[in-house]
């Protein structure tokens, strides 16, 4: 199961110039892809074009091929193309549905919506929660929850609708390391169990934790892909906008002050 | 097609996990019998009285609505006290103008109990005014019992049960959940703006000053948020046509269906007889 990106343009309705331009992406089984940029490089806008929102409910046009399977889902429904494709935005306020009055059914939503069996419902439900450790909350309000719970809400919402492939913008922008740690073995465990995930992340701590490649977007285009360590590690990173790495950053401080690096590695590997 | 996902296979529900069931606190049900009618009959309830009290007109039939469908099943419930506050609170801007404008300027009114300058409160303006009044308190009333022993989402499952459409629905309790959110809105972006130094105390004319800084960001705020919460919507399925799976409905029983259709038709009733002449 690929998705998969060709040549991939996109324009916001009435804009004057594209916002994305010749994306070409792979996103296979159990890969987990990070996406980094400076503002305005076109990270959302990928999300948006990678899940299928965009033309669909964003508007828009787009050029190129985005298929999964080979198949290409150009003329598929958004409802269709949301039960193998799911989506996490970084504002946790505007991912609640608004009309569950407890979190349980506020993760439950997403099922509910697809005709999912009850007890499958129920039974996925408390699996999502419990797969972010949040099982506790099932009873409470949604709306009165942090930011940070939100986002964890949010997350189960997407895991119990049980995606093939993942698209999460800055999943972690509202969370405290303690949730950061949850939301990214979350992701570790979800792509070892065979789904793929495309994710946003200004920490690049976090991704070189979790990503097997990350690719960096400036202006729209792709300036930089490959696997993590050696993108992570590119010295034009900072030039593109993107923060370095604290285990990259201690690396280049230790070379220039003639520490010796093979021991530091030993220690950052142990 | 694979589809399984085993970080939330239900084999790997932890084992502090509180059950396979929904949590208690879904469907609880209510403190009281009249709080465990099913929502469509306390809905019924609450639109035949306000129906009625406009239809029967005078101030014996909606005074005798408030009592019998109002007060009566308010105290029953055990929410009088907080229903007449409610309503009180709900019904005064109107009452109190139409009943100033009733007893002052009714047409043709001429037993004068009192003159204020230029106009006079006469017996007939008052009469007329206390039947507005009793109208008003009907009306209030019975929308406020409702709002008391009835949870939005329970009406809105209800509904969905009976086969009306999950959009339909989505909009109504989307509409009734909106206002507490941009209630809580508007009081951080108050906080937010006095932090800036906005004063919002103090004479009339600096209150109303301090509003618009508070207007504006509540709805440009959550017009922005709509198109991102359309697309968590379409995300998570919403689109998809054809009925949802409900994780609950309300009771309902045959009893209570019987009396439904027997409001309905009594206010049919009322409504062909006044319209027919045949009571006045």
């Amino acid at each position: 199961m690929t998705l998969r990106l060709s040549g991939v343009g996109y324009r916001y309705a009435g804009a004057t110039r594209p916002s994305l331009l010749d994306i070409d992406l792979a996103l296979p089984n159990g890969s987990v892809v990070g996406l980094v940029g400076a503002s305005e490089a076109g990270k959302t806008t990928l999300c948006l074009v990678a899940s299928g929102l965009a033309p669909r409910v964003v508007g828009g046009q787009v050029r190129g091929t985005i298929s999964l399977d080979d198949e290409d889902v150009d003329a598929w429904p958004m409802h269709r193309l949301s039960q193998r494709i799911g989506i996490g935005f970084q504002n946790p306020a505007t991912q609640l549905s608004q009309v569950a009055s407890t979190v349980f059914e506020e993760v439950a939503f997403g099922p509910m919506n697809l005709g999912v069996d009850r007890s499958d419902v129920v039974d996925g439900t408390w699996a999502a929660l419990g797969s972010l450790g949040i099982e506790d909350l099932a009873g409470r309000d949604p709306a009165r929850l942090s930011g940070g719970q939100q986002q964890l809400v949010a997350m189960a919402g997407l895991l119990a609708m049980h995606p093939e492939h993942l698209v999460l913008d800055e999943p972690t922008a509202q969370l405290d390391p303690a949730g950061t740690r949850l939301v990214g073995a979350a992701i570790s465990q979800l792509a070892a169990d065979g789904v793929s995930i495309l994710v946003t992340e200004q920490k690049t701590d976090l991704l070189a934790a979790i990503a097997s490649s990350v690719v960096v977007l400036a202006e729209g285009r792709i300036a930089l892909s490959g696997p993590t360590d050696e993108v992570l590690a590119d010295p034009r990173l900072a030039d593109l906008g993107v923060a370095e790495p604290a285990a990259v950053r201690l690396r280049r401080a230790a070379t220039s002050a003639g520490v010796d690096t093979a021991r530091l590695e030993a220690a950052l590997r142990d | 097609m694979a589809r399984s996902l085993r970080l939330t296979d239900p084999a790997r529900i932890p084992a502090n996990s509180p059950g396979r069931g929904i949590p208690d606190v879904i469907g609880r049900p209510g403190p009281s019998p009249f709080h465990r009618l099913n929502p469509l009959t306390k809905a019924t309830l609450a639109t035949t009285t306000a129906v009625a009290a406009v239809v029967l007109g005078g101030l014996v039939g909606p005074s005798i609505l408030v009592g019998a469908a109002v007060i009566v099943p308010a105290a029953m419930a055990g929410v009088l006290r907080r229903l007449l506050v409610m309503a009180a609170i709900l019904a005064l801007p109107i009452a109190l103008s139409a009943f100033l404008i009733n007893l002052f300027f009714f047409p043709g009114g001429e037993t004068v109990l009192l003159r204020i300058g230029p106009v006079a409160a006469t017996a007939e303006g008052l009469g007329f005014a206390m039947e507005i009044l009793a109208r008003i308190l009907a009306i209030s009333g019975a929308i406020t019992l409702f709002y008391l022993t009835t949870r939005p989402a329970d009406l809105v499952v209800d509904l969905e049960r009976r086969g009306v459409s999950p959009r339909a629905a989505f909009v109504i309790n989307a509409s009734v959940q909106t206002v507490p959110a941009m209630v809580e809105r508007a009081g951080q972006i108050t906080a937010a703006q006095r932090a800036r130094g906005l004063d919002t105390e103090g004479s009339i004319w600096r209150r109303v000053r301090g509003i618009v800084p508070i207007v504006g960001p509540v709805i440009l705020g959550s017009i922005a948020e709509v198109e991102e919460r359309t697309m968590a919507l379409e995300a998570r399925g919403f689109s998809r046509p054809g009925r949802r799976t409900l994780l609950w409905s309300p009771g309902d029983s045959s009893r209570e269906a019987v009396l439904r259709w027997a409001m309905v038709l009594a206010l049919a009733a009322l409504i062909v007889g006044r319209m027919s002449g045949a009571w006045q």
